[in-house]
């Protein structure tokens, strides 16, 4: 079993210098703490060697190891591992014996404690480099933040339109609406996997297909429910099993592990702006968004459609009886919904990986953006997902990072409280 | 196929710890779905709430168990409050909106790594329930009737279990049908014409709020007790999700609607999942259809499929009475 570091996960994951994240099981006569030191101001990294490490219970040292040739360090404890279930080790590195010129990148992070809960080994990372300018690092890191914010907001808002819409038009509140942003990855994915397609080719088909979907949702399953009267809250419980029926559906098809895709013309590698990185994938993502919702704001603002779409969300009935074909819009809304979300979930694929559940992950962030801006409100679903967006990404500069999405939920139970029609939703009673 | 072992296995769980505390957990959201109509999508927050203060309490901090009980049920009128006063104020929707946030953030605050030394992050905690073990008077050797087998300590957490729902039945039948209740009802049918009668809407949809939210926070206890361990992965959206089903089978505003919807619930849940097992194994279902992993996933498919058509065809369950549930667009 590998140990589960959750504290150091996001720390490995975020470091350049990290331990090895899954430690071999080869040893299981004894646990090892292990790890590789490399000096990541080369490219390629250079190791480190020579490094001393300490293992200290309560305060005693219990066992020490140096870095090899190649940066790398593993320590074996004394002791059954059976013994050592349960117990507190500090993990030391010893500064002084760090070669001439380098230091760890925080001084401060000498020492981790760790607990020991599996006969798993133990991996810690250090990160090893420049000595890191304290004011320097706080804007690298708080305009690095902001970034990524500025991405993931532009993700969430393409993937909330579709809910903010199908609210605002037919009043059902889709708890399904994260399973249509995992189906553009799905059928992306699939369509490469399965069918060898080129990338572009299954991403466009990816997109056109969640617009199928969308449509086949609305036909199959929503129009009918609403030509029968049902309630709104009924519906919002069959949206509900809808998003379990789908979602082990898609474990059924994809498995439980995460995914990757491969082939993207988009390459990883970051651009280095000044101190910032940014990956050529993350900001031809970001571009495709922007653009997409400037013209969906256009095309909403300008066409008839658009117009149409608009007087439904105010009003159905007076729409209605104005001569505009409210179903027709309805099933608009549905596609274009449903094709959006399918692009987001492609785009977020690809620049994070997905599986057959992060959609629903994902669905109260999209939640929190469209309460924010103002639920059936184009605009305000825009504005609300950048301002979440952000909001996730920069908390992590003050809290831990595992408790980013903890803050647009609060926030979104504040929005409630405060300003329950969003921010730029007109006022109306919701209580 | 050994059809009275898919059978046996699934009365078994129909029966056995999990139905009792899915059956708590109803009963509780019962009083605010099911009377006051209230859409409480947090139900697995209580839940986690009670299961939590017992198990950090006495793992963590060393407390008496019994003692912790206690705390655990204030620690769920505290919740109720906390969650009630910002959200009662809402339209249906939004409140579950609301209260599926908080779920959440309650969860990932639980269970969040930076926390570890007080809850044990994604372990959570365990080894607490040595005092209501050294109670269990249930032989060592389990209880066996034919070819269905209870542990021991199962048995006695089910003793306790369903004399405690059934005991809450009770209760809530008395209460329904005092006028404290039928204002409850009120609320549900029509708030304003309760409001014009001068009563303090808000105020009985709290009081709903917190006696519901104590008996999920009840089920949390119960389901730490039954494994000796709670972990945030117990307490998903999907739980609260589970609950909502086996209170819609069993039917909404019924009495014994949570009970029938428990029983129901696992009996097909097992049973499905034992028989797709089988079938696998056996060849019945060739492999390249379905493989043992994807054979699990089998009874939550059918999950969703049966709760969409039940609240498509029969939003009142299987005892409920249509006029009884005030699921409309409110």
């Amino acid at each position: 079993m590998r140990l589960r570091l959750a504290a150091l996960l996001p720390l490995l994951f975020l470091l350049t210098v990290v331990g090895t994240t899954a430690p071999a099981h080869a040893a299981n006569d004894t646990i090892d703490v292990v790890g590789t030191l490399l000096d990541n101001r080369d490219t390629p990294p250079k190791p480190v060697p020579g490094v001393k490490i300490s293992v200290e219970e309560s305060g005693a040292q219990i066992a020490e190891g140096v870095s090899d040739a190649e940066g790398k360090f593993s320590i074996a404890l004394p002791g059954a591992p059976i013994d050592l279930l349960g117990k507190k080790i500090t993990v030391k590195i010893d500064t002084d014996t760090l070669p001439e010129g380098t230091s760890l990148t925080d001084e401060k992070k000498t020492e981790y404690s760790v607990t020991i809960r599996t006969d798993g080994d133990i991996p810690i990372g250090y990160r090893i480099g420049p000595k890191a300018d304290d004011s320097d690092e706080l804007v690298r890191k708080v305009s690095q933040s902001a970034i990524n914010g500025v991405f993931l907001g532009l993700l969430l808002a393409l993937g909330a339109l579709g809910l903010s819409l199908v609210f605002g038009t037919t009043g059902l509140t889709n708890f399904a609406h994260g399973e249509l942003i995992t189906f553009g990855a799905i059928v992306g994915f699939l369509l490469q996997d399965k069918l060898d397609s080129p990338f572009l080719l299954a991403a466009l088909a990816g997109v056109v297909l969640s617009g199928v979907f969308g449509y086949a949702n609305d036909v199959f399953l929503w129009k009918p429910l609403r030509r029968r009267g049902t309630g709104l809250l009924a519906m919002m419980i069959v949206s509900i099993g809808l998003a379990i029926f789908l979602r082990n559906v898609y474990q059924y098809i994809v498995g439980a592990d995460s995914h990757q895709f491969t082939g993207v013309p988009l390459r990883r590698e970051p651009w280095e702006i000044g101190s910032i990185d940014i990956s050529p994938r993350t900001f031809w993502s970001a571009v495709i968004c922007a653009i997409i919702l400037v013209i969906i704001s256009i095309a909403v603002q300008r066409t008839r459609l658009g117009k149409a779409t608009r007087a439904v969300s105010d009003n159905p009935a007076l729409a209605a009886s104005s001569g505009i074909d409210v179903d027709r819009v309805i099933l608009t809304v549905w596609i274009v919904g449903g094709a959006l979300a399918g692009t987001s979930g492609i785009l977020w694929g690809i620049n994070y990986g997905f599986d057959y559940q992060f959609g629903f992950k994902i669905l109260l962030l999209v939640f929190a953006g469209v309460t924010l801006g103002g639920l059936g409100t184009i605009w305000g679903t825009m504005a609300g997902s950048l301002i979440v967006g952000l909001m996730v990404e920069m908390s992590s500069l003050i809290l831990p990072p595992e408790l980013k999405y903890v803050t647009a939920l609060v926030v979104l139970i504040l929005v409630l409280l405060i300003r329950p029609q969003g921010i730029l939703g007109r006022a109306q009673r919701i209580g | 196929m050994n059809w009275l072992d898919v059978l046996s296995g699934a009365v078994e769980q129909a029966l056995g710890p999990q139905a009792m505390i899915y059956c708590l957990a109803a009963i509780g959201l019962n009083i605010h779905f099911g009377y006051t109509g209230l859409l409480n999508f947090g139900q697995a927050a209580f839940m986690m709430v009670g299961g939590y203060a017992v198990g950090a309490l006495v793992q963590t901090w060393e407390q008496n168990l019994w003692l912790s009980i206690l705390v655990g049920l204030l620690a769920a009128v505290l919740l109720a409050l906390v969650l009630g006063v910002p959200t009662l104020r809402l339209r249906a929707d939004y409140l579950a909106i609301a209260t599926i946030a908080a779920a959440e953030a309650v969860r990932q605050v639980l269970g969040a790594a930076s926390l570890n030394d007080q809850f044990g992050g994604q372990d959570g905690r365990f080894g607490f329930a040595d005092d209501m073990k050294s109670l269990n008077p249930i032989e060592p050797g389990g209880v066996h009737f034919g070819p269905i087998d209870f542990r021991s300590y199962d048995f006695f957490i089910m003793i306790v279990g369903w004399s405690l729902a059934l005991l809450l039945c009770g209760v809530i039948f008395l209460m329904m049908r005092s006028p404290w209740g039928r204002v409850l009802k009120g609320i549900r049918e029509d708030e304003d014409a309760v409001r014009s009668l001068g009563k303090n809407v808000y105020f009985y949809k709290m009081q709903s709020l917190i006696l519901g939210g104590v008996i999920g926070a009840a089920a949390g206890i119960m389901s730490g007790l039954a494994t000796d361990n709670v972990a945030p992965s117990d307490f998903a959206t999907d739980t609260t999700f589970f609950v909502y089903t086996v209170l819609l089978i069993g039917g909404a505003a019924r009495v014994f609607g949570p009970v029938a919807g428990a029983v129901i619930f696992w009996f097909f849940l097992n049973g499905l999942d034992l028989f797709f097992d089988k079938a696998t194994h056996d060849n019945l279902i060739p492999d390249w259809i379905m493989t043992s992993d994807q054979a699990s996933l089998m009874r939550l498919i059918v999950l969703g499929l049966v709760l969409m058509l039940l609240m498509i065809y029969r939003p009142q369950g299987i005892f409920g009475d249509r006029r009884e549930l005030a699921i409309d667009g409110r």
